[in-house]
């Protein structure tokens, strides 16, 4: 029964055995294939589940409206991390956005020259940088200029990471606006830089907006590039500034001043911090940040495809 | 006014800044690494990345030397990859090949959703749950079953600790982080091959896997490549979640099943905290490391990716 004795069959195109072998392969890889897409989704549903069960046990109305109390005594919030997120996220926000938006109007209008793909390659390149590298960079160019931690530098370096999803989003918007729109305005004698804000980006508003929704909680999440900018600070209050700023008569801006200028915490940096601490109260307000980091991230995740799908189902019809 | 075109100039001028400054950055971020580890850099010279098997890393006596964390970036990452590629690419073949039309789109998005849980609450998840449910004993059965092998066995020596804090933890996290970004685009990668080569395998007489794995991979390898190596950039880079379960020790052992320290690990835990100007600058010394190798491998990722993408649209018209 060697290949010798069988040259006949071999000229055979169709041997039964050797379909049966290449169906049974078949149905294995492509199972397998599915059974990888369920794999990846058992982590997703054990952090969400667990996180939802272990830190909604631990959340309560202090938990969001008290600053934290000493070590060893129980009760405490996390209500300055909260405020430093909200105002870190802010910053980020301020410092990326319009120079993002700015950026992708030129890649949009300019695709092939020579700026506009470094543009798109710089993007690129810039989402690829590490997160404590930003943070690095954040320390070198506001931390040690001006001697001193403060909130304005971790809202710089979130706002480096946020920049390359603000520059994409919009640009990817800016392109689908139909040309006759542009076109229309122009040939209406409007200049360009008014058919942009009056015209083009108002029409890609609601993809735009989507994406810096996506960007900002991405941002609002990141740890790493605020361990030596905006470093923590336990005592951080911004009720208390804002009144103390008033009282004496500040105008605004110098509220505001004080407000960014001094080390902040953010819900992600108390997380790191506690989870490391041997306190049980902390690791039961270190699942409470979690599950308030999930709810923000899968909340804005979630409307944002909604929005997106629901929009381009109405573009289609 | 005229030669002002209503502020048309202007405004070119302006986005045309802008945009030259996100250039900007990119060469900012390399030139201040670059500046504020130039001490470091003349100290150590080239010693302070080439492997040895007694690194030092002593800010008592300002002696340092960063192989022990590039190994453990390396290390982890290339395990990360060994176990997220299979896994990665079998989402991407199902969710561009296989998968019913209603289940495409929620599955997709659960897959993306993967990728924006932030990086400590993957920490935490996993010093609590995962590390004691699966990396422990999963390390007590590699160290019995592979211990032993001379030569492989250096990579599963010693015992696991009971926390489960270990090389092992962080490749397995990193893996689960990774996942996510490698499947995204190589599902891209393979809506982008035109149904040509599809109909033309199957005309053949091909089933529908080596129709996927002799036409469609071969023809997207570049692009699968290119998502490999973006994952592995962004395992290279990734901090809160392994520093988190890695244990961060400097100990000599290569195992897998021991603690170690990676990179940006190293960075998070003692720069804001770095005494001497030397050890400032050995930290910032390694972030530029990181930094470099990370620009490089998107550089050849980004590429490999946009040849696919280029290539494809031209080759359907023709």
């Amino acid at each position: 029964m060697t290949t010798s004795t069988m040259p006949a069959k071999r000229q055979i195109v169709f041997s039964e055995a050797r379909f049966a072998r290449r169906r049974i392969v078949n149905l294995i890889m492509l199972g397998l294939t599915g059974a990888m897409a369920l794999l990846a989704l058992v982590p997703l549903i054990w952090i969400t589940t667990y996180v939802i069960l272990r830190g909604g046990s631990s959340i309560n109305v202090s938990f969001f409206t008290q600053a934290p109390r000493p070590l060893g005594v129980a009760g405490g919030g996390v209500l300055h991390a909260i405020q430093g997120t909200f105002i870190l996220t802010a910053l980020a926000g301020v410092f990326a956005i319009p120079p993002g938006v700015l950026a992708a109007v030129y890649a949009a209008r300019n695709p092939n020259t020579p700026l506009g793909i470094a543009v798109r390659f710089s993007t690129d390149v810039l989402s690829g940088v590490p997160s404590i590298v930003v943070g690095l960079f954040g320390y070198a160019l506001i931390v040690k200029t001006q001697g001193h931690y403060s909130a304005l530098a971790g809202g710089l370096a979130l706002a480096i990471l946020m920049l390359p999803i603000v520059v994409r989003t919009t640009e990817e918007m800016i392109k689908l606006v139909p040309h006759t729109l542009r076109e229309g305005s122009l040939a209406l004698g409007a200049a360009e830089w008014k058919t942009t804000l009056r015209v083009v980006l108002p029409a890609a508003m609601n993809g735009i907006i989507t994406g810096l929704m996506l960007g900002l909680a991405r941002a609002s999440g990141e740890t790493a590039p605020l361990l030596f900018t905006a470093l923590g600070n336990e005592r951080y209050d911004a009720f208390r500034i804002i009144k103390s700023g008033i009282q004496t008569g500040q105008n605004p801006l110098s509220i505001l001043n004080m407000l960014v200028e001094q080390p902040i915490d953010s819900l992600p940096l108390t997380l790191w911090k506690y989870a490391q601490q041997p306190y049980p109260e902390r690791i039961n307000q270190a699942w409470g940040v979690a599950l308030v980091l999930m709810a923000i991230v899968l909340l804005t995740n979630v409307s944002a495809k909604l929005w997106v799908t629901r929009r381009a189902g109405q573009l289609k019809g | 006014m005229d030669g002002w075109k209503h502020g048309d100039t202007l405004w070119r001028l302006l986005i045309a800044l802008t945009a030259a400054a996100v250039l900007v950055l990119i060469l900012a971020i390399g030139w201040l690494l670059w500046r504020d580890s130039s001490a470091a850099r003349q100290e150590f010279g080239v010693s302070f990345v080439l492997p040895t098997s007694d690194a030092s890393w002593n800010p008592v006596f300002d002696k340092f030397q960063a192989w022990p964390f590039i190994y453990g970036t390396l290390q982890t990452s290339f395990v990360a990859l060994l176990i997220a590629i299979p896994v990665s690419l079998g989402i991407a073949i199902f969710l561009a090949e296989l998968s019913p039309a209603w289940l495409r789109t929620p599955l997709g998005w659960m897959i993306e959703l993967l990728a924006a849980i932030p990086s400590v609450v993957y920490g935490l998840w996993g010093i609590f749950v995962f590390l004691p449910a699966v990396v422990t004993p999963l390390g007590d059965a590699l160290g019995q079953a592979f211990g032993g092998i001379p030569g492989l066995g250096v990579f599963f020596a010693g015992l696991i600790p009971q926390s489960g804090s270990s090389r092992l933890a962080a490749s397995l996290i990193l893996a689960i982080m990774i996942v996510p970004t490698i499947a995204a685009v190589s599902r891209d990668v393979f809506l982008a091959i035109p149904g040509a080569q599809r109909e033309a395998a199957m005309a053949l007489g091909a089933t529908s896997w080596e129709m996927i794995w002799q036409v469609l991979i071969p023809y997207g390898l570049s692009g699968i490549l290119g998502a490999v190596i973006l994952g592995l950039g962004r395992a290279l880079g990734e901090t809160m979640a392994v520093t988190m379960v890695i244990g961060n020790s400097i100990e000599g052992s290569l195992s897998l099943l021991r603690p170690g320290y990676t990179m940006s690990s190293i960075i998070a835990n003692e720069f804001a905290e770095a005494v001497t100007e030397l050890h400032t600058q050995a930290l910032v010394e390694i972030g530029l490391v990181l930094f470099i190798m990370t620009l490089l491998l998107n550089i050849v990722a980004r590429f490999l990716v946009w040849r696919v993408a280029r290539r494809t649209p031209q080759e359907v018209r023709a």
